[in-house]
Parts: structure tokens; C-alpha cells; sequence
């Protein structure tokens, strides 16, 4: 935690921290304490009166169906990026992982659409699967005969920001699948390969479990990446319609504050995201730790 | 290689071509539409080939921008982007280190404290706190009225004999209110306090026998050490500014401070009528350059910077 040797010094450390400390203070710890505080009160429709509620703003959230409804979207959300990103991610990092020639090339070419912005990357899908010009929507009518709409329909609307999203964590995903195959030692596989295994049966009984702890943590990552990065990638294209099929937790606490000024449900949503924000940040670094001593 | 598997090996290639066919597909669209006058992209099949339009194009985004949404000059847009990744970046680095090395290297009370204040940091946000936050945009002194309030004070002033001091100070619609708020950083806090702890006691000790103080210490041998890991944080903290979506969107109604990124929405949320995609196509391309540059540039830095972060 600390350096052996230290320097003594009256007000000198203070004076380093100063500014973390106090753009922490004021723009971290002070708004994060005003959303618990608001969770608890309720303004009537002129913002004349405030009155404490307790937990009835809680209450109303759980029993409100567009707000549970949100978090069923969230999750299948979450869980859709998660998977498609990690799958693809996967299977490209393991051939990379297996060719000599072009390794490098076939990285660089993999790694830019990190650099795109969720919300460029949205836009990008959003004109790809356009119903009117998209080159993949005029696919998929004209070699499949189905007739996309993404602003019409909420399960296509649904697949854009999934496919946007997920396109988007490919790269991250690949680099870290990448360097944790490249540290999987070549003399275990090199003895599967001599008892006769298979390049398959080597991936599924060796490869994959040494992976595991990789694995994990992008499980991790992506998840909080999907539930709250991906704001962008909402607002710019689909804003959560149609009619609320896209309609994520972090869109929703957006679009009820600043947009509906729900005061109190607002900063009732923000205080259950803080709760799951602060659920995987100890997951994470729980797990870390284990990483750490393993 | 473990055996000789030709097939296997033509099929990597394969796998790995296509994969890369499928991840570029988008940018590749993107890039030919804004070469494509407008009339070239309102009927299905688009040209996937370029056209003649770039020049055009890319003169009307950077000269005058979009009339009829913001009508602000993509490169004003641009500049700012520019001047928040910047700030962030470099604003980041600078409280980062210097606290880091208050972490590291002195003993003081409420040390803990600090750093757990740091780590909190970590888990709230921007987005799980919208409101509250821009409340403290739209005036700075916020949380000291509202605590002098509570202590029994009215008003919102603290009159000191011969002066008063007017606690009133809005960041929105500035630089300062789309950068300060996202500067407070515990990844990079932590990058350094690691790096710091890897630095061999000799060299403090070292410098402590030649006489040389905490600052002198810090400027002439913890900083030259630090110069690949501040490179590294500065491409993936650069990237991060860049990108920002929805601070940018909550503090600034005055279209001289719109960002590229967070300007593209406008253009593309047209009511009623479809959008200019080609316009639209040639600002997501000026909006993706600087970043994709700087990570296939700098991809040794950007790795490393990428791993470190997440430890």
C-alpha cells in the first residue's frame, strides 16, 4: 500500500491531493448524495412542495411495469452484447492466435472500432440496416425477403443497438481473449496433441478452461459496458422507441429527469443504478484479487 | 505451431478475413457514402464503390456544416472535441499523478480516507447521476450554499468585511463545465500508485542522501520513470474524451460549444424527412479519424494502456 521509504512533509501531500479530492467532493460524492436524498421525497407537479416520501418512490418504481419492463430490456440487452461480442471476439482470437503470417495485420485491423465512439457506432448501423437506403436492410429484403424497420418494429429496433453495441467491444474483447491464449503454456497443448487429441477437443478440454478466468472478467466488463456506455448508441438512434423497446435503465433515468423532471423517480432510478454499478465493481474486483494470488 | 495442419491454417485465415470483412463492413459504407453526391443514396442499392462527391462534400461539413439542423462548421466542432479530449486527457494525468505520489510516498492521517474517497469514484457514473450532477454544473457553489444553509446561513453570498462574495458560477455552455466533471479519475490513480509501487526504495533513498526534497524527487526521477505509462493512459484517455456522449449533450445548449460527436444526433434525428446521409456519412468520418488514428498509430501504447487500465 505504501512505499518503505516515505517523505515527511506538513501539508505537502494534502496540497498533491487537493484537486482529485475535490472534484471528487463536488461532482461525485455531493451529487451522489443529493440522488439518495431526492430518492426519498417528492415534488408536487409545480415544484412548489416537497414532501418526505420514504421508500414510496421505490415502491412506485417496482410496481411501475414500464420501469420493470426496462429492466427486462436492459438484461436481455446486456446479455445479448455480452454474448454475441464475446462469441465473435472468441473464435476470431483463436485463429489469430494459431496463424504465424499476418498476425500482426490481422490485430491492427481488428482493433480501430474501439476508437469509434458508441455513438458514431450506432450511426453507422442505424444507415447499414436504414429500411429506405441500408445496404443490409436492401439484403435482407431482397435475398431474404424480410422486410426490416427498425422504426416500427421493436425486436429489429432491439438487433441495431445490440449489433452496433456489440460490434463495437469486439476489439476489447479480442485483445484480452488474445493475450490470455498467448499465455496458456504451448507444452500442455503440445502433450494433448501427442496423446492424439484433436485442435477441437483441445479447445473444449483444455483451452477453454485455462481461459475461464479471461472469460470472466470480459463477462464482467461487457456487462457494465452494455448497461451503462451504451447511451449513445440509444440516443442516437433508435431513442428508445419504438414504442419503448429500447428503452434501457440508463435511457429511462435520462429521458425521465431531464426530459419528463421527475425529480424523485428520477434519482430513485439513479440510486438502483448505483446499486448495480456498485454489485459488479465488488464482483470485479473481488474476482481480481483471486486472479492476483492464482 | 503444434502439427502440421495446412487446411487448418488456410481456414484461420479465412475465418480471420472474413471476421475482419464483417467488422470493417460499416466503416467502409460509411466512408463511400461521403463520397456520394446526395441523390446517390436515396434509392436501394446504395453504391458501394466511390463517387466524386468527397471533395464537396467534405468542403460544405468543414466550411459551413449543416444548414438547416445546427448549422455549426464541423471543424468548430471538431475544435472542441478536440479541446475536451485534451483537457480530459491531460487533466486526468496531471491530478493523477500528483495524488498518486501523496498515496505513495507520505505518511499522514486520514491517508486511507483519501484513497477510498478516490476509489468510491469508481463506481458513480456519470450516468447513474444525471440530475444531481448538472444541478452542481448549473451553479458550482451548490454544494456550499445548500451546507451553509443547513449551518443556519441564508442567502447565496458570504459577506466578508469590504467584500462579498457571490456564490453563483454556472460551467454550462463552457469548457470547464464539459471537462472538469470527468477529470476526477480512480483508474488512473490507481495505474500510477501501481507503477509508483514498483519503483525501487534505493532511488528514493538515493535522492533523500543527495539531499533532494518530495518535489525535487518527483519532477527529476518519478516523472522521467513514468513517461511510457502517462503515454500509454494518455491514448486510451484521449479516446475517452473524445467519445463523450452524454455529458457533452446534458451542459451545452449553445451550438458553439456542441462536440462532433454528440452533434451527429441532430443530423441524423431529422423530423419527418430522411436524413442527408451523405453529410451525415462524411461527419461520422471526421469524427472516427482522430481517434482511429491515434490507436492504429499508436498501438503499441494504446495495448498497453488498454491492459494496464484494467488492473
Amino acid at each position: 500500500m505504501i512505499k518503505r521509504v516515505t517523505f515527511k512533509h506538513k501539508w505537502l501531500p494534502y496540497a498533491l491531493l487537493a484537486p482529485q479530492l475535490l472534484i471528487t467532493l463536488v461532482f461525485f460524492i455531493w451529487p451522489a448524495s443529493q440522488a439518495l436524498y431526492y430518492s426519498v421525497l417528492q415534488q408536487d407537479a409545480f415544484g412548489l412542495r416537497v414532501d418526505f416520501v420514504a421508500f414510496d418512490n421505490f415502491a412506485y418504481l417496482f410496481s411501475d411495469p414500464t420501469y420493470l419492463e426496462s429492466f427486462e430490456i436492459t438484461i436481455m440487452f446486456s446479455v445479448s452484447v455480452a454474448l454475441m461480442s464475446l462469441s465473435f471476439a472468441l473464435i476470431l482470437a483463436v485463429m489469430a492466435d494459431r496463424v504465424i503470417k499476418g498476425a500482426t495485420a490481422y490485430k491492427t485491423l481488428l482493433i480501430w472500432p474501439y476508437a469509434v465512439a458508441p455513438a458514431i457506432a450506432g450511426v453507422l448501423w442505424y444507415f447499414l440496416f436504414n429500411p429506405a437506403v441500408g445496404i443490409n436492410a436492401w439484403i435482407l429484403r431482397a435475398w431474404f425477403g424480410y422486410d426490416w424497420n427498425h422504426t416500427l418494429n421493436g425486436t429489429d429496433a432491439m438487433l441495431l443497438i445490440v449489433i452496433a453495441a456489440a460490434w463495437k467491444q469486439i476489439s476489447y474483447n479480442f485483445l484480452f481473449f488474445l493475450a490470455g491464449l498467448q499465455a496458456i503454456p504451448r507444452s500442455l497443448i503440445e502433450a494433448a496433441a501427442i496423446d492424439g487429441a484433436s485442435p477441437l477437443k483441445r479447445f473444449w478440454t483444455i483451452v477453454f478452461p485455462l481461459l475461464s478466468p479471461t472469460t470472466f472478467f470480459l463477462v464482467v466488463v461487457n456487462i457494465v459496458y452494455a448497461f451503462f456506455d451504451t447511451f449513445g448508441t440509444i440516443h442516437a438512434t433508435t431513442r428508445g422507441g419504438p414504442y419503448g423497446a429500447t428503452n434501457t435503465l440508463v435511457y429511462k433515468v435520462f429521458n425521465d429527469g431531464f426530459i419528463g423532471l421527475d425529480l424523485g423517480g428520477s434519482a430513485a432510478q439513479s440510486v438502483v443504478l448505483m446499486v448495480i454499478v456498485i454489485t459488479l465493481t465488488v464482483v470485479q474486483f473481488r474476482y481480481i484479487e483471486r486472479r492476483v494470488e492464482y | 505451431m503444434v502439427e502440421n495442419r495446412p487446411w487448418l491454417t488456410v481456414f484461420s485465415h479465412f475465418v480471420l478475413i472474413l471476421g475482419i470483412g464483417v467488422v470493417a463492413l460499416p466503416l467502409w459504407v460509411t466512408v463511400v457514402a461521403s463520397t456520394h453526391a446526395g441523390e446517390d443514396l436515396l434509392t436501394s442499392p446504395i453504391p458501394m464503390w466511390f463517387g466524386d462527391n468527397m471533395v464537396d462534400n467534405y468542403r460544405q461539413m468543414l466550411g459551413s456544416g449543416m444548414q438547416h439542423v445546427s448549422g455549426q462548421p464541423l471543424t468548430l466542432m471538431m475544435f472542441n472535441s478536440l479541446v475536451m479530449a485534451l483537457s480530459i486527457a491531460i487533466g486526468k494525468i496531471a491530478i493523477s499523478l500528483i495524488a498518486a505520489f501523496a498515496i505513495c510516498y507520505f505518511q499522514f492521517p486520514l491517508r486511507m480516507t483519501c484513497f477510498w474517497m478516490i476509489f468510491i469514484t469508481l463506481m458513480l457514473p456519470v450516468e447513474v447521476r444525471i440530475l444531481p450532477t448538472y444541478e452542481v454544473i448549473a451553479n458550482v457553489f451548490t454544494p456550499l450554499t445548500k451546507l451553509l444553509n443547513l449551518l443556519g446561513m441564508e442567502g447565496t453570498e458570504i459577506v466578508l468585511p469590504g467584500i462579498t462574495i457571490d456564490l453563483d458560477l454556472s460551467m454550462l455552455d463552457s469548457y470547464a463545465g464539459l471537462t472538469l466533471p470527468l477529470i476526477a479519475s480512480a483508474t488512473a490513480t490507481f495505474l500510477f500508485r501501481q507503477f509508483f509501487l514498483t519503483v525501487p526504495d534505493e532511488l528514493t533513498e538515493a535522492a533523500r542522501i543527495d539531499g533532494a526534497g518530495p518535489l525535487k524527487f518527483f519532477r527529476d526521477i518519478l516523472l522521467p520513470l513514468s513517461r511510457t505509462n502517462i503515454a500509454a493512459l494518455f491514448v486510451i484517455l484521449f479516446i475517452y474524451g473524445w467519445n463523450q456522449y452524454l455529458w457533452p449533450l446534458l451542459v451545452t445548449t449553445d451550438p458553439a460549444y456542441v462536440t462532433i460527436v454528440m452533434g451527429i444526433q441532430s443530423m441524423v434525428n431529422v423530423a419527418d424527412i430522411e436524413p442527408q446521409w451523405n453529410l451525415v456519412m462524411t461527419a461520422a468520418t471526421l469524427a472516427m479519424l482522430p481517434p482511429v488514428a491515434i490507436v492504429i498509430g499508436m498501438q503499441r501504447l494504446f495495448v498497453k494502456g488498454l491492459v494496464e487500465t484494467e488492473k
